[in-house]
């Protein structure tokens, strides 16, 4: 058999959550990664946020396209559905099952060539429309289930770990997605789980189109000298522009942060998003100053991490459509069937 | 209607008028007007709406055929030509049948030598008459329309209050338009009476042939089906010829199912980027509970093609209506065609195979709706619903409408958080009743059971990643035993024997039944008799074979160059092709039963003459 089934023993001494579920119970099948994939961390990552966040684990629906990024949702969550889709169409199905049921968690979990490449237009639309799901881009800028050919993502300049030099200029996601009027918009590193979990919580609690941009390094294939998503690389140019801290909706919010460093958020849910600001002059309510700030930090070798912009009060796909409240799918005839009666009436007007 | 050389043709209730306009002019709703008020009269009438690519500029026709007898097909040549484009002036002219009649707008007369000496001319000057009544030049423009249909009303004979009473229903919400067209109207019909009186011998004689019969089109009656069928989610990408059966779908849905206290939809109408985002959604809906479906044609299903296969296989509900258009590539986009039929059939790579129904008219699009979602849903599948140009833009004459408010959808196997519960043995492709059918499980039904990964990747039983050789197989048969399945649930044939033996069998499908039953009555007069089959849906339930093998030979009527459905037949029945006589119409205009009478007159051995009478 190729999959592979994980024991189910719970170590006593696991803590449960609110629900009673143990962080065990967010995790599925042993991932068939590589020894030290940037994907597995983000896989744990996840684990994390919704252990921490109480999510009910069948509540949520995994989403995903085509490559190594795409085969993560068998590795967490084993008591929700997934659907592992075709290359670059992930959006679109994900965005069919939200028009069906308004009410789960729609966890979409891409890659670079899944989302840059053969997926850029449907990346592009679920944005504009604001579904509203959590976008996990796991970008490691190289396709590597066909090893190692670059991706979109790969930076003009970088080099292959046969020497080839990418000539392309790269597809920067996230300033596609502030201009595609996405809600939330944050890019972090698979290595940096501390900042990783909190800005995946505030996604999940988001309401609308959240994307987030996780530079993942490709041990096999990308993690060389010249490579700009190797480990190396990344830890020595990020620049986080704040530190995100989750607080849940029920939590009192008490006066402990200092003016000016930090920032509260409020959003649609009631839960907040409390900022340490690491960088004093940046705005995560502006999209404008946010789309400058990152190309100019770019410019100068930078990778801007942290949560870039937030629109706690957008409006999503639903309220767009106009959908009621109650999820499509569970309707009846009762609701569905106009029946033999009106039928009759539309007869007559075609007479 | 037989022509006597060098007469005025002369007929009652049984004709042919055409109308040659320029695109953008406004004449559309004119021609309508003057189809539906032969329908008042009681008079059966066939439309066809002939019509460029285009928005402004390009010629339109519009066609009606009179038909006291009910025939609903085209019957191919024109009586009545009413020209009103220059640019195909000659064209139209030479197409009318000898002793025919032509109205043209003699504002700026056409030198007499111009006009064929066989046909009636009948000259009124619409510029002149609008000019005169109208300063505002797109009244001028407009109702040069209402001035020819009211000309037709007293020329034809037809019952003038029916043609008011119809205007005054079309603009009961806009009252200050009313009396200009009744004036228009007037203007028309008092100019005919008084100058060309007497000049035409095609009449409309009142009759009772109608009945409750409705005149709808395709696409509208499919979206009624699908609000009634319960579909909530439709992802659609703008195409001719089906962009309209999606905005039904949103008219409807958006006045049947509204819920009556938030006032919100119970249903959700998006417009996808492209095809392939469209049946993304479609799938994505179908996995998670929700009837959906997408409405394209011929250009949408090649883009669609790599999700088919990946419902197919993963087993999803989908419903997909496919308005055919000519192809190939962009072909000829407002022609009517069958001739997607090999693709969907067999759409996406891989070995796959999906379900089609193939309509005959408006009234069975509407059924045929309601059927693809209870099918998809059962079979767990894609179903295409195979319509046409003909059949989806064009309005027809068809039986009303009809519900059963006893009816239930069949939502298929669904195991709820009950059975789930009960501990019901759960395995997402495990065939536990032994129709090869499984059941699913809706995503957040259950905390602990039910949950499985849907994949495009091989998969065995319990939906688990698997290139072993032995699971794989027994997964694709087991998919081949769900067509099996399949065959005993779709709309069986329609089969109608000759009443003395026959030696040839016709098999049909789709729009070409209407011309069908015209021509096989013609050649059964002739002394030909013919037993008839008209296929509904693939996969062949058994009384295909089984008619196919009852006859010497059987025609095969198709509108497409390469006799796809008799291909389908020939590869899925394992049937020697020798069998089979392929009549072909492919030119992008609807068949037409003079067509039909001479291919089968002429190749059942009829002779050559009695062919060419047969067709007349």
């Amino acid at each position: 058999m190729t999959y592979i089934a994980k024991p189910k023993l719970h170590h006593p001494s696991l803590q449960p959550n609110a629900l009673g579920f143990t962080r065990r119970d967010y995790e599925g099948r042993i991932s068939t990664l590589c020894a030290g994939c940037g994907h597995d961390s983000i896989s744990a990552a996840i684990v994390q946020a919704c252990y921490e966040l109480s999510i009910e684990p069948h509540r949520v629906a995994k989403m995903s396209g085509i490559g190594c990024s795409s085969k993560t949702p068998d590795y967490f969550l084993g008591q929700a559905h997934g659907f592992n889709s075709v290359h670059g169409r992930m959006p679109s199905v994900l965005t069919g099952a939200a028009m069906a049921n308004r009410d789960l968690l729609y966890l979409g979990v891409s890659g670079d060539g899944d989302s840059a490449s053969i997926g850029l237009g449907q990346f592009a639309h679920a944005l504009r429309r604001g579904v509203n799901m959590v976008y996990i881009c796991e970008n490691n800028g190289v396709y590597g289930l066909t090893k190692g050919q670059f991706s979109a993502t790969a930076d003009q300049g970088a080099k292959s770990k046969s020497g080839e030099v990418h000539v392309d200029s790269a597809i920067d996601l996230i300033s596609m997605a502030l201009l595609l009027g996405a809600s939330y918009v944050a890019r972090s590193f698979s290595g940096d789980k501390k900042q990783l979990v909190p800005l995946i919580k505030g996604a999940i609690r988001h309401k609308g189109a959240a994307i987030l941009d996780v530079i993942s390094p490709c041990v096999t294939f990308n993690n060389h000298l010249g490579s700009t998503k190797s480990f190396d690389y990344v830890r020595e140019h990020d620049e986080a522009v704040n530190a995100v801290d989750f607080v849940p909706a029920k939590k009192e919010i008490t006066a402990d942060y200092e003016p000016g460093t930090t920032e509260l958020v409020r959003q649609h849910d009631g839960s907040y998003l409390k900022l340490s600001k690491l960088r004093p002059d940046y705005d995560t309510s502006d999209r404008i100053a946010a789309l400058a700030y990152l190309q100019e930090h770019q410019a100068q070798g930078e990778l801007v991490t942290g949560l870039i912009y937030v629109a706690p009060e957008a409006a999503d796909l639903h309220d767009h459509l106009g959908t009621a409240d109650t999820p499509l799918n569970t309707l009846t005839e009762k609701e569905l069937c106009p029946g033999a009666k009106a039928l009759e009436v539309v007869n007559g007007e075609y007479r | 209607m037989r022509a006597i050389a060098g007469q005025p043709l002369a007929a009652t209730n049984d004709f042919v008028v055409k109308f040659a306009n320029i695109n953008g002019s406004g004449s559309a709703s004119a021609n309508e007007l003057f189809a539906r008020s032969i329908l008042r009269m009681g008079v059966p009438v066939a439309s066809r709406n002939i019509f460029p690519s285009n928005i402004q500029g390009l010629p339109t026709w519009y066609e009606v055929r009179v038909s006291g007898e009910g025939w609903l097909g085209r019957r191919g040549g024109v009586d009545f030509m009413v020209a009103l484009n220059p640019q195909t002036f000659d064209k139209d002219m030479a197409s009318l049948e000898p002793g025919g009649y032509l109205l043209y707008d003699s504002t700026k007369p056409i030198p007499p030598e111009k006009f064929r000496l066989d046909i009636t001319v009948l000259p009124i000057p619409l510029t002149e008459i609008c000019n005169k009544a109208y300063a505002d030049p797109r009244q001028r423009q407009l109702f040069k329309n209402i001035v020819y249909v009211g000309a037709l009303t007293s020329l034809l004979g037809m019952d003038l209050e029916a043609v008011k009473w119809l205007i005054a229903e079309q603009f009961e919400t806009k009252q200050k338009l009313l009396a200009p067209n009744i004036q228009a109207l007037g203007f028309g019909y008092e100019y005919a009476r008084d100058k060309l009186k007497d000049r035409c011998k095609l009449k409309v004689k009142r009759q009772d042939k109608v009945g409750e019969r409705i005149f709808i089109q395709g696409n509208n009656a499919a979206a009624l089906g699908c609000v009634w069928a319960g579909a909530t989610v439709c992802a659609w990408y703008p195409i001719t010829p089906s962009t309209s059966l999606a905005e039904n779908f949103n008219r409807h849905a958006s006045r049947f199912r509204i819920d009556p206290v938030s006032k919100k939809k119970n249903f959700a109408f998006l417009q996808a980027e492209d095809e392939i985002a469209a049946i993304g959604m479609v799938v994505g809906a179908s996995w998670n509970g929700a009837r959906a479906f997408t409405a394209t044609s011929g250009p949408g299903i090649s883009l669609m093609s790599e999700i088919f296969g990946f419902a197919y296989y993963a087993e999803v509900p989908a419903v997909v209506f496919d308005v055919q258009r000519g192809g190939p590539s962009t072909g000829m986009p407002t022609r009517t065609q069958q001739s997607d039929l090999l693709l969907a059939a067999y759409a996406s790579h891989g070995d796959t195979k999906h379900v089609l129904l193939f309509p005959e008219d408006p009234h069975e699009c509407f059924d045929f709706a309601v059927a693809a979602f209870d099918l998809a849903e059962r079979l767990q599948t894609p179903v295409f619903v195979m319509m046409d140009l003909d059949i989806g833009m064009n309005d027809w004459l068809v039986e009303p409408l009809a519900w059963d408010d006893t009816r239930r959808y069949d939502r298929g196997k669904v195991l709820s958080a009950e059975e789930l519960e009960a501990g019901k043995t759960f395995g997402r492709y495990l065939d536990v009743d032994g129709d090869a059918v499984p059941y699913r499980t809706i995503p957040g039904t259950h905390p602990s059971q039910g949950a499985y990964f849907t994949r495009g990747s091989s998969h065995d039983a319990y939906a688990r990643y698997s290139e072993e050789g032995a699971t794989y197989i027994a997964g694709m048969q087991r998919l081949l035993r769900k067509f099996e399945t399949a065959k005993c649930l779709v709309p069986k044939p329609v089969v109608r024997e000759a009443d003395q033996k026959a030696r040839f069998g016709v098999i049909y499908y789709g729009s070409t039944a209407v011309a069908m039953n015209e021509a096989v009555a013609v050649l059964e007069k002739k002394g030909l008799p013919l037993d008839l089959m008209r296929v509904r849906a693939f996969p062949f339930n058994d009384e295909v074979e089984a008619f196919i093998a009852a006859h010497e030979q059987v025609f095969v009527i198709e509108q497409n160059r390469d006799a796809q459905l008799m291909k389908l037949i020939v590869g899925e029945c394992a049937i020697d092709p020798a069998k089979f006589l392929p009549i072909l119409h492919f030119d992008g205009t609807p068949i037409t039963a003079r067509f039909i009478i001479k291919e089968i007159a002429t190749r059942a051995g009829l002779a050559e003459a009695e062919a060419q009478e047969a067709a007349q």
